[in-house]
């Protein structure tokens, strides 16, 4: 473990300083990376070109409706429609275009919950090191507190008595898991404000916003990126999963919950409509998952299980 | 025994349910006024009058809140919007099915795991090995929703060997039970790997190795009483994921348990249905936590000495 330690320390000092030539370094970073990771990656890249270009990739209008050409089976099914890829849904509505639509929302709504999670959790773990005392012990209880109601009913709790809007998903979802932040970025501040730097620039008088913003941050972003990684598949799946009961992601949106839910009832004959939305939530999260836990070997050997 | 340790625990289970109480509570007035929140559209002004009465609507918070906590307690969770009934009578018909069904679940996911993981620890890095972990991965990031629809699709509507829908046999548990614990099977298979490995190579298995023990009595007698701490802790965190999960593949496989019940309530905002399932799920939870806990306490004495001394 330490050798590989000081292996990497050279390669990333050698990358940073550009001892090595511009091709000799991309390819030893690429040489580190094992090919399932590689495929993870494209799979990834894929989804975000589609997420961001959605509008490019689709064939149709996502919301038009034909209803004279409803589950339409296409060629690629042993079907005869040819104009749609993927034939059409029970409203007759491009199944290629749903796909796409509803992978951008999915996405979409999945990363801006991660992002708020990882600013609430690590900003409330942040102010329970810094005031300790009863500050602490409230924070400390309500992460508690968290952990004794899962997510999923918390969520339907909340949606059955305020309702549901998309920004309003987005923020309920920026609740799952931020008790992992919370206590993970207090621990690591606990310690850091004992650090000799941490200190030093307190004695220099700056102000806490700054010291955790600008000097504690930095120093534990490593564990808090790993954490993002494995935060987003979690997300993703509580995401589809609200919509796939219909409390999540409300039409005339989409979102690759719904639209597996939709597909559900045509599964006799037309099984690809509940199976390529499922296949695409768990190629995505499952490619999420082993990118985070060799990003989680790989930038710090020490948290190695 | 150090009561102490068990004492502390329990003290804080009941602090964690009385939080529970004072939030679904305080969620319920933030809406706005209770009663028009949890009466239905159709109630007359004397519903009006006879609902803020009983929950003493009319009185300050505090005592509100007192009334609201003996209403509990008697068991008298309102009646539900859609037809009037009581709720209490309506969960606890539901309650025994999802209590049967989790139960299993749960054994289900540790009778394959664990075996699976100390399989795995005993042949590292064989084939077996990492075929096991690959499912460890596979169980997290497989939308159990989409599990549970792959197994209708293929062993109700393609053989016809099990029924899709209901709860009357064995057969119809078979699905669900599978579906619920796959997705934690694997992870249970990854810890007690690492577990396992961790006490295997400790100095006294490497003695008794060397006494020349029997290699069984060695492993199920020495190595896992000692790797059970950190499995029981995975078991213990996730049962909320578990509970989780259980809502959405009980409408999965229409099965009649509180979890369907409980998104059939949001959907139409039955609101006093879904108060009493939250807190009756809640309660649950800080059940299972308390009891990992106590697991804890029995199987570590180190914890309940250093706990109970705080």
């Amino acid at each position: 473990m330490m050798s590989d330690n000081v292996k990497n320390e050279k390669v990333k000092f050698e990358v940073l300083s550009g001892v090595v030539g511009q091709e000799t370094k991309l390819q030893k970073v690429f040489r580190k990376v094992p090919p399932m990771i590689m495929l993870c990656m494209a799979w990834l890249l894929f989804m975000f070109i589609v997420a961001v270009f959605w509008e490019q990739f689709a064939p149709f209008d996502y919301e038009e409706q034909d209803l004279a050409n409803r589950l339409a089976v296409p060629k690629i099914f042993g079907g005869t429609d040819t104009t749609h890829f993927l034939g059409t849904d029970s409203l007759g509505r491009d199944f290629l275009s749903r796909l796409i639509r509803s992978i951008r929302t999915s996405l979409l709504v999945a990363f801006c919950g991660t992002i708020i999670t990882a600013i609430l959790g690590t900003a409330l773990g942040f102010v329970a090191a810094h005031f300790r005392g009863w500050v602490d012990e409230a924070i400390m209880m309500m992460v508690d507190f968290q952990y004794s109601l899962p997510f999923m009913i918390l969520a339907l709790l909340v949606i059955a008595f305020f309702g549901n809007n998309l920004v309003f998903f987005v923020f309920l979802l920026g609740i799952e898991g931020w008790n992992k932040y919370a206590r993970m970025s207090r621990g690591m501040a606990l310690s850091a404000q004992n650090n000799g730097y941490a200190v030093a620039i307190r004695q220099l008088g700056a102000s806490p916003v700054r010291l955790y913003t600008k000097h504690i941050l930095p120093n534990v972003s490593n564990i808090l990126i790993v954490e993002l990684t494995l935060n987003f598949p979690a997300k993703i799946l509580a995401e589809t999963s609200l919509s796939f009961l219909g409390l999540g992601i409300q039409p005339p949106d989409t979102s690759l919950g719904s639209l597996l839910s939709f597909g559900r009832a045509y599964m006799m004959t037309n099984w690809w409509l509940a199976v390529i939305p499922g296949l695409t939530i768990f190629l995505t999260t499952l490619s999420m998952c082993l990118l985070g836990d060799w990003v989680r070997d790989t930038i710090d050997p020490t948290i190695r299980k | 025994m150090h009561v102490k340790y068990f004492l502390v625990k329990t003290l804080r289970a009941f602090i964690t349910t009385f939080l529970l109480v004072v939030f679904v509570f305080f969620v319920l007035r933030i809406t706005g006024d209770p009663a028009q929140a949890m009466l239905p559209d159709d109630a007359t002004e004397e519903d009006y009058i006879e609902f803020r009465q009983l929950w003493g609507l009319d009185k300050p918070l505090m005592e509100q809140f007192y009334v609201y906590c003996k209403n509990f307690l008697h068991g008298d969770f309102g009646q539900s919007y859609k037809d009037g009934r009581d709720v209490f009578e309506i969960i606890s018909q539901r309650l025994p099915k999802s209590v049967w069904l989790m139960g299993m679940s749960i054994i289900f996911s540790i009778v394959v795991g664990l075996p699976l993981g100390i399989y795995a620890a005993l042949h590292r890095n064989s084939f077996g090995d990492r075929f096991i972990m690959g499912t460890a991965v596979f169980g997290f990031s497989m939308p159990n929703f989409f599990l549970g629809i792959m197994f209708i699709l293929i062993f109700s509507m393609k053989l016809h060997w099990l029924p899709s829908a209901g709860s009357d046999t064995w057969l119809h548990l078979l699905m669900p039970m599978i579906t619920i614990g796959m997705t934690r099977m694997g992870s249970y298979a990854r810890y007690t790997r690492s577990a396992m490995l961790n006490v295997l190579s400790k100095p006294y298995i490497i003695t008794a190795k060397a006494k020349g023990a029997n290699r069984n009595r060695m492993v199920y007698l020495h190595a896992l009483p000692n790797a059970a701490i950190p499995i029981v802790t995975v078991i213990g965190t996730s049962i909320g994921h578990m509970v989780g999960g259980s809502v959405v593949i009980e409408n999965v496989f229409a099965w009649p348990g509180i979890g369907r019940l409980l998104v059939s309530s949001v959907a139409v905002r039955d609101l006093p249905v879904v108060q009493a399932i939250v807190i009756i799920m809640g309660l649950a939870m800080v059940l299972a936590n308390l009891l990992v806990d106590f697991t804890y306490g029995l199987l570590d004495p180190r914890i309940r000495v250093t706990a109970g001394d705080k």
